[in-house]
C-alpha cells in the first residue's frame, strides 16, 4: 500500500467588489495562502462568481494540474454549489471543493483592517486544511420502485391514493376494515356548509374501487416493513371476509339468520350488527363481511347457517373455510394515513359518561343525526326514545386540560357543535340546545360566519363557561356550569347532554409507526419531519404522513395533507432512482465492539445492530448525516464522512497556532 | 541458545503487577528455563548498581510499571531505557497513569499539607514537610523530588509496547511474555494482552433499550446480574475501555471501572466516556438533564480512575 | 483594558447558528474577531472531546451554537449536545476552567444580531480571565 501523494491545492481569493476588498487586504491573505502546506496556486479575482470567475477557477485547474480548490468569498450559504460545479465540470470530484466565509463573518462584520485580514486567513487555512482530507464521495444512488403503499382508507386515504394513481402510478391501499370511507362515513353533514357527509365521500369511495391502479386491502394490516426510502418491502396480513365480493348481491339473507349479535362500531354501539353484516349501507365493496371474532365459531364450526340461508336464497357466496391471507409487495414511498379515535369520555368523571344512557359523546350524536342511523335521523333520547327538549353541548371536554386530561385543542369541535346544534335546531325547532364553551375557534373559510349565525339562532344559547358537573336527580340530568359573561352559576335540566371530547391517534397510528419506524410526537400523532417546513413527511426517509393521524384537523386540511403527502410521494417515484447525500456516517467494524449506545441516538433509524457479527450498521440511505452518532460513539468506530474528527481538528489547530 | 535476559521494575505503583507475574504460577517456572530474569527489585536483592553496572541494551526486554511520581521514578525510568533493548510499559500507571494519576487532580503543596499535616492521627507540631535536601551533622541529605504532575512512563521515555490493566490480567501476561520470549513482535508502539474492541464486546450481558433514567451508585443497589449496568444506571465504563481482560469485574456484579484503559482510536478515554453515557440520558429538558448530570458525583475521578496521565487535559488547573 | 486578544474556537451548526452568524454579517453587524467558526450540520456533532481537544491545543474558549429546543433540523441533536455539555460542564469545573469559556448558546437562523451579542460578550469575559495557555498548566506546573 503506497502513499497517495499530497493534494495540489489551488486558492482563489473573491474581492466581491469592495465587498471583502474594501476592509480584507486580499494581496496578503493570496500570500499567505501560498505559503500553507499543499497550497501550489493562490490567485485572486474581483468577482469570482461571475461568468469570467469560474472560468478562473476552471482553467486554473487544468493549467495547474490542481487536485482541490479553496475559494475564499461570500459564505458557503451562497455559492457553495456553485462553485463545486465549477470544480466538477474542471474534473474534480464535488468534494475537492471548499469554501472559506470571509465575507459575511469576515469583512463585513469586522472593521479593523488588521484584524479582519487575520480572521480572512485562519478561515482560508481552515478550509485548507479540511479539502486536503475530504474524500472524493459521489452521490449515493439507490433504485427507486415506483409504487405506494397507502395505510387508511378514510378521506386522507383516499385523496392520496387517488392523486397517486391518477398520476399513473400503482397504489396499494391498506385499510383494517371491511370498507374504505373511515370516520367522514360515520358523519351526517359536514361543516360549514351542511354537505350530506356521504354524498360526497361515496363517489370517492366508488372511484377508489373501480380504479385500475389502485389495489385495495380491506380487512388488512400492515405487518411488517423492511428496507428503505424508495426500497421497502411490505407484508400485508388479510383476513378472509368469508364473502365472495364479485357474487354477493347485500340482500341481507345471511344477517336475517345470524344469531350472533354485537355493538356496532359503525354506529359508536348505539346499534347492534350481527356477526355477518355490511359496515354501513353504501360500503364498498358492497359486499357482507363476516366478523370470525364474534362469529359462534369456525373452528370447529359452531353455526353455518348463513352459508345455508346464502346457497338456499341467495347467490350462494359464503365460503366458511376461508384462510387470511399474506401479500408482499415492494413501494418505493409509504403514506401513512391511520386517522383518530376520540378520547375516552368515561375517564370524565365529573361529566358522568358511562353512568347514564343520555350522556354521550359527539360521535355518537353525529350517528343519531344521520339518516342511516340508529334513529333514522330522529334526535332521540337513548333511555327511553324520547324527544329531548333540552340538550346541553360541552365543548373542550376534556381537552384544553394539561392537568387532567389533554393539553391540546383539537381544532374541530367548535365547528361541528355549532353544526350539531344547527341540526337539533332544525328537526327539534322547538327545543333549546345550550352550549358551553370556553372560546369559540373558527378559523376555517365560512367557518366564523357559520358559528356567528348558529350563535344567533333562536333556540341557541351559546353560554362562555365550563361545566362543573353532570349528575342524575330525579330522573334528570343536572348540567351545573357557569356563563361568565354574566358572571352567573347554571343549572340545566336536561334531555341530552353531547360532549365535544377530543381526538387523540388512533390504535393503528402506533402499531404502524413501530414498523415504519417512523417516530410519533409525544401524544402518539407522527411527528413532521419539521412543524412549519416539513410538514407533510415523517422524518424517517420514504414516509409520508397525511390526515388526522398526523394532527387533529378538518376534512378540508386533511385533504389538502393527502394530495400534497402524495405529491411528495411522486416528487420520490418521478425517476427510478434517488441520489443521496454521501457524507454520511460509516462505522469501522473492527473498532465497533456493539456497544449499542449509537443505535437509539439516530432519529432516522439508520443505524442497526447486526446480530451476527455484533457490530453496528448504518443505512447510507437513510443517514442524513447530522454526526450525532459519531459523538457518543465510545470507541471511535463511528466517523462522518468529510466532517471527521482529524478533520475538524485540523481545523481548530488553524484557529489556535498563533 | 541463549536466555533472553529480562527485567522487572516498579515506579509509583501498588506491587500488584508484581502479583500478576507471580500469577503466572508454575508457567512461571518453566519460564526460567526460556529466560534469565537479571534485575527484579520486588522480589530479590537487586540494588541500584547492578543496573547502572549493566551495559546499555544488555537487557532484552524490560517491563516497567507504576507512574512517574517524582525524580527517582523518573532517574529509573531512563537508566532501563538506556539498558534495554525493548522497554514495556506494563500495567495501568505506567500506561496511562493509573491511581497515582489522580494525583492531578491536586498539587503537591495539598498533597503535603494533607498528608503531614492536616491528616487527624499525624503529629507534626513543627509542621515539617518533606524537604529534596537537607544538612545533617553527618552532610547533606537528598530524597528524590516530588512531582506536581504525574505522569505516564512513555512521557519521560520511549517506550516500545504497552500492556494495559489494574493489574493485567493473568492469561494475558502469559501471553504476552510468550509472545516475547518466542520473538512474536508486534509493529512498535501496539497495546499488547488487550482487545482493540471494547469490554462490551465481550460482555455476556443482555443489552435492551440503552437509556438512563438516573445515575445510581454501586452501593445503592444490587444489580441484576444478567442485564447491562448502564441501563441499571450503574456507571460501567466498558464501552470506552479496551476488553481482554475477560470482564472478571463484570461477573462479579460490578462495573468496568475503566483499567483497561482507551481504545484505539480515541483521544481521550474519560472524554469518550462522558460523551457516551450523557447522549443516552433519558431527559430532553435542561433541568431534567441537570438532575441525572448531578447523579455522576465526581466525574473526573470517574471517567478518568486510570486515565489522567493520558487525558487529553493531563492534570486540573491549580 | 487588556491587549489579549482571546482564540475562541466557535462550532456553530449549519442550519440556524451559522445563519444566523451569516444574518449578522448581512445585517452588516460589528462584533470582534476573535470567533473563529467551523460549520458543522448539526451541533450534536461535537463531542466533548473535541472541546477538550481545542482548549488543550491552545484555544481559550470555545463556542458551541446550536438550533433551539424544538427545532433542530435532524429532530434533537441540539437536546443530545445539551447533555454531553451539561456533563462536561460538571467535569471542566473540577478542570479548573471557567464556565466562561465554554458556553452553549442556542442561536437561530433569525438571530443575527444575537451571535454579535454572544461574541462581544464572550469575547470581553475570556479576555477579562486572560489567557487559558493550557500547555503551560500542565508543562511548568509539572
Amino acid at each position: 500500500m503506497g502513499t497517495t501523494p499530497p493534494k495540489r491545492v489551488g486558492v482563489f481569493v473573491c474581492h466581491c467588489g469592495l465587498n471583502i476588498a474594501g476592509t480584507v487586504s486580499i494581496n496578503e491573505v493570496v500570500e499567505r495562502a501560498k505559503k500553507q502546506a499543499g497550497v501550489v496556486f493562490a490567485f485572486d479575482h474581483k468577482y469570482l462568481c461571475s461568468e469570467p470567475g469560474q472560468a478562473l477557477i476552471k482553467d486554473s485547474i487544468k493549467q495547474q494540474h490542481l487536485d482541490a480548490v479553496v475559494v475564499a468569498a461570500c459564505s458557503p450559504a451562497m455559492h457553495e454549489t456553485t462553485f463545486k460545479n465549477v470544480a466538477r465540470s474542471a474534473g474534480l470530484n464535488r468534494y475537492n471543493c471548499e469554501v472559506a466565509n470571509i465575507r459575511e463573518q469576515g469583512s463585513w462584520v469586522h472593521d479593523d483592517r488588521e484584524k479582519a485580514t487575520r480572521k480572512s486567513h485562519i478561515a482560508v487555512r481552515q478550509a485548507i486544511e479540511k479539502v486536503k482530507l475530504n474524500e472524493a464521495l459521489e452521490p449515493i444512488t439507490v433504485p427507486v420502485t415506483r409504487k405506494v403503499l397507502v395505510v387508511g382508507g378514510g378521506i386522507a386515504g383516499i385523496r392520496a391514493a387517488l392523486d397517486v394513481a391518477n398520476a399513473g402510478y400503482e397504489v396499494y391501499l391498506v385499510e383494517k376494515s371491511g370498507t374504505i370511507g373511515g370516520r367522514m362515513a360515520q358523519l351526517s353533514e359536514t361543516f360549514p356548509t351542511l354537505d350530506c357527509s356521504t354524498c360526497i365521500l361515496g363517489p370517492l369511495m366508488v372511484e377508489v374501487y373501480r380504479h385500475p391502479k389502485i389495489k385495495l386491502f380491506r380487512l388488512s394490516k400492515v405487518e411488517e416493513v423492511k428496507g428503505y426510502i424508495g426500497n421497502f418491502k411490505v407484508t400485508v396480513r388479510q383476513e378472509p371476509s368469508y364473502v365472495d365480493v364479485a357474487k354477493c348481491n347485500a340482500c341481507g339473507e345471511c344477517a336475517k339468520v345470524c344469531p350472533a349479535e354485537v355493538p356496532n362500531e359503525f354506529d359508536m354501539g348505539l346499534t347492534w350488527r350481527k356477526a355477518i353484516y355490511t359496515p354501513f349501507a353504501q360500503a364498498v365493496p358492497p359486499a357482507y363481511v363476516l366478523d370470525s371474532k364474534n362469529c359462534l365459531g369456525l373452528l370447529p364450526q359452531a353455526c353455518g347457517e348463513c352459508e345455508k340461508a346464502c346457497d338456499k336464497y341467495g347467490t350462494s357466496c359464503i365460503n366458511l373455510d376461508a384462510w387470511p391471507e399474506v401479500h408482499e409487495f415492494e413501494v418505493g414511498a409509504i403514506i401513512a394515513a391511520t386517522g383518530y379515535d376520540l378520547y375516552n369520555a368515561a375517564n370524565l368523571t365529573e361529566y358522568g359518561y358511562g353512568t347514564h344512557p343520555d350522556i354521550m359523546t359527539s360521535l355518537e350524536f353525529e350517528r343519531m343525526l344521520s339518516a342511516s342511523g340508529p334513529t333514522s335521523g330522529e334526535i332521540r333520547c337513548p333511555s327511553d326514545g324520547h324527544t329531548p327538549r333540552d340538550i346541553v353541548f360541552i365543548q373542550c371536554a376534556g381537552q384544553r386540560e394539561p392537568e387532567t386530561a389533554l393539553p391540546y385543542c383539537s381544532k374541530i369541535c367548535c365547528m361541528y357543535t355549532a353544526r350539531h346544534a344547527m341540526m337539533f335546531h332544525h328537526k327539534v325547532p322547538e327545543g333549546q340546545a345550550y352550549v358551553f364553551y370556553m372560546d369559540i375557534r373558527a378559523g376555517g373559510k365560512g367557518y366564523e360566519e357559520f358559528v356567528k349565525r348558529c350563535q344567533e339562532e333562536k333556540g341557541l344559547l351559546y353560554l362562555r363557561g365550563r361545566v362543573a358537573k353532570v349528575y342524575e336527580e330525579n330522573g334528570k340530568l343536572i348540567v351545573k356550569g357557569v356563563d361568565t359573561l354574566s358572571g352567573k352559576t347554571v343549572e340545566i335540566n336536561a334531555d341530552l347532554v353531547v360532549l365535544a371530547v377530543g381526538m387523540v391517534p388512533s390504535a393503528e397510528t402506533h402499531e404502524l409507526a413501530t414498523k415504519l419506524k417512523a417516530s410519533l410526537d409525544v401524544y402518539g400523532f407522527f411527528a413532521e419531519a419539521h412543524p412549519k417546513l416539513r410538514p407533510l413527511e415523517s422524518p424517517t426517509a420514504g414516509i409520508y404522513i397525511a390526515g388526522a393521524g398526523h394532527a387533529p384537523k378538518d376534512i378540508p386540511d386533511t385533504v389538502a395533507q393527502a394530495s400534497g403527502a402524495a405529491s411528495k410521494a411522486l416528487d420520490l417515484l418521478s425517476s427510478p432512482t434517488l441520489e443521496r447525500e454521501p457524507t454520511v456516517a460509516k462505522v469501522t467494524g473492527e473498532l465497533c465492539s456493539g456497544c449499542g449506545i449509537c443505535i437509539p441516538l439516530c432519529p432516522y433509524t439508520a443505524l442497526t445492530l447486526n446480530a451476527t457479527t455484533k457490530v453496528a450498521e448504518v443505512s447510507a440511505a437513510l443517514c442524513e448525516g447530522c454526526g450525532t452518532c459519531i459523538a457518543s460513539c465510545p470507541s471511535g468506530a463511528l466517523s462522518l464522512r468529510n466532517l471527521t474528527d482529524e478533520q475538524i481538528l485540523a481545523m481548530v489547530e488553524a484557529i489556535v497556532a498563533s | 541458545m541463549t536466555k533472553q535476559k529480562l527485567a522487572f521494575n516498579w515506579a509509583s505503583s501498588c506491587g500488584g503487577c508484581e502479583i500478576a507475574i507471580f500469577e503466572l504460577g508454575t508457567k512461571l517456572i518453566e519460564l526460567t528455563n526460556k529466560v534469565e530474569i537479571v534485575f527484579w527489585p520486588a522480589i530479590m536483592d537487586y540494588k541500584y548498581q547492578d543496573l547502572e553496572a549493566k551495559p546499555d541494551g544488555n537487557i532484552d526486554v524490560a517491563f516497567m510499571n507504576g507512574a512517574i511520581q517524582n525524580s527517582e521514578n523518573e532517574h529509573i525510568a531512563k537508566m532501563l531505557r538506556a539498558k534495554s533493548k525493548i522497554l514495556v510499559a506494563f500495567g495501568a500507571c505506567a500506561y496511562t497513569g493509573g491511581i497515582p494519576a489522580l494525583a492531578n487532580t491536586t498539587t503537591r503543596d495539598e498533597i503535603f499539607t494533607n498528608s503531614y499535616k492536616d491528616t487527624p492521627t499525624t503529629v507534626n507540631p513543627e509542621k515539617i514537610v518533606p524537604q529534596t535536601k537537607v544538612q545533617t551533622k553527618e552532610g547533606e541529605l537528598t530524597i528524590p523530588e516530588f512531582y506536581n504532575t504525574v505522569k505516564t512512563l512513555d512521557q519521560v521515555v520511549d517506550v516500545d509496547y504497552y500492556v494495559p490493566g489494574c493489574p493485567p490480567v493473568g492469561e494475558q501476561v502469559s501471553k504476552v511474555i510468550t509472545q516475547f520470549v518466542e520473538g512474536q513482535l508486534p509493529p512498535k508502539g501496539s497495546v499488547l494482552g488487550a482487545s482493540d474492541r471494547s469490554l462490551c464486546y465481550e460482555c455476556k450481558r443482555v443489552r435492551d433499550e440503552r437509556k438512563i433514567g438516573k445515575i445510581v451508585r454501586t452501593y445503592q443497589t444490587i444489580p441484576d446480574p444478567q442485564k447491562c449496568l448502564l441501563e441499571q444506571g450503574i456507571i460501567c465504563m466498558g464501552p470506552a475501555t479496551r476488553g481482554g481482560c475477560g470482564s472478571v469485574c463484570l461477573d462479579a456484579n460490578m462495573p468496568c471501572r475503566g483499567c483497561y484503559g482507551p481504545l484505539p482510536k480515541t483521544m481521550d478515554q474519560g472524554g469518550k466516556m462522558l460523551s457516551a453515557l450523557s447522549s443516552i440520558f433519558d431527559a430532553q429538558t435542561e433541568e431534567d438533564i441537570q438532575k441525572i448530570a448531578d447523579g455522576v458525583e465526581d466525574p473526573i475521578g470517574t471517567f478518568y480512575r486510570f486515565s489522567m496521565g493520558r487525558s487529553l487535559m493531563r492534570r486540573t488547573k491549580k | 483594558m487588556s491587549s489579549f486578544e482571546p482564540k475562541i474556537v466557535g462550532f456553530l451548526c449549519k442550519w440556524c447558528s451559522y445563519a444566523g452568524a451569516d444574518l449578522a454579517g448581512t445585517n452588516r453587524l460589528k462584533y470582534p474577531s476573535n470567533v473563529s467558526s467551523i460549520r458543522v450540520n448539526c451541533s450534536g456533532r461535537i463531542d466533548p472531546t473535541l472541546v477538550m481537544k481545542a482548549l488543550a491545543l491552545g484555544a481559550d474558549g470555545v463556542l458551541i451554537a446550536g438550533c433551539h429546543p424544538g427545532d433542530c433540523h435532524y429532530t434533537n441533536g441540539n437536546i443530545k449536545t445539551l447533555r454531553r455539555f451539561k456533563l462536561l460542564q460538571k467535569m471542566l469545573d473540577q478542570f479548573g476552567i471557567e464556565r466562561e469559556r465554554v458556553r452553549l448558546e442556542w442561536i437561530s437562523a433569525a438571530e443575527g444580531e444575537r451571535y454579535a451579542q454572544v461574541v462581544r460578550s464572550m469575547t470581553e469575559q475570556i479576555r477579562l480571565l486572560g489567557p487559558l495557555n493550557w500547555k503551560h498548566e500542565v508543562e511548568v506546573t509539572a
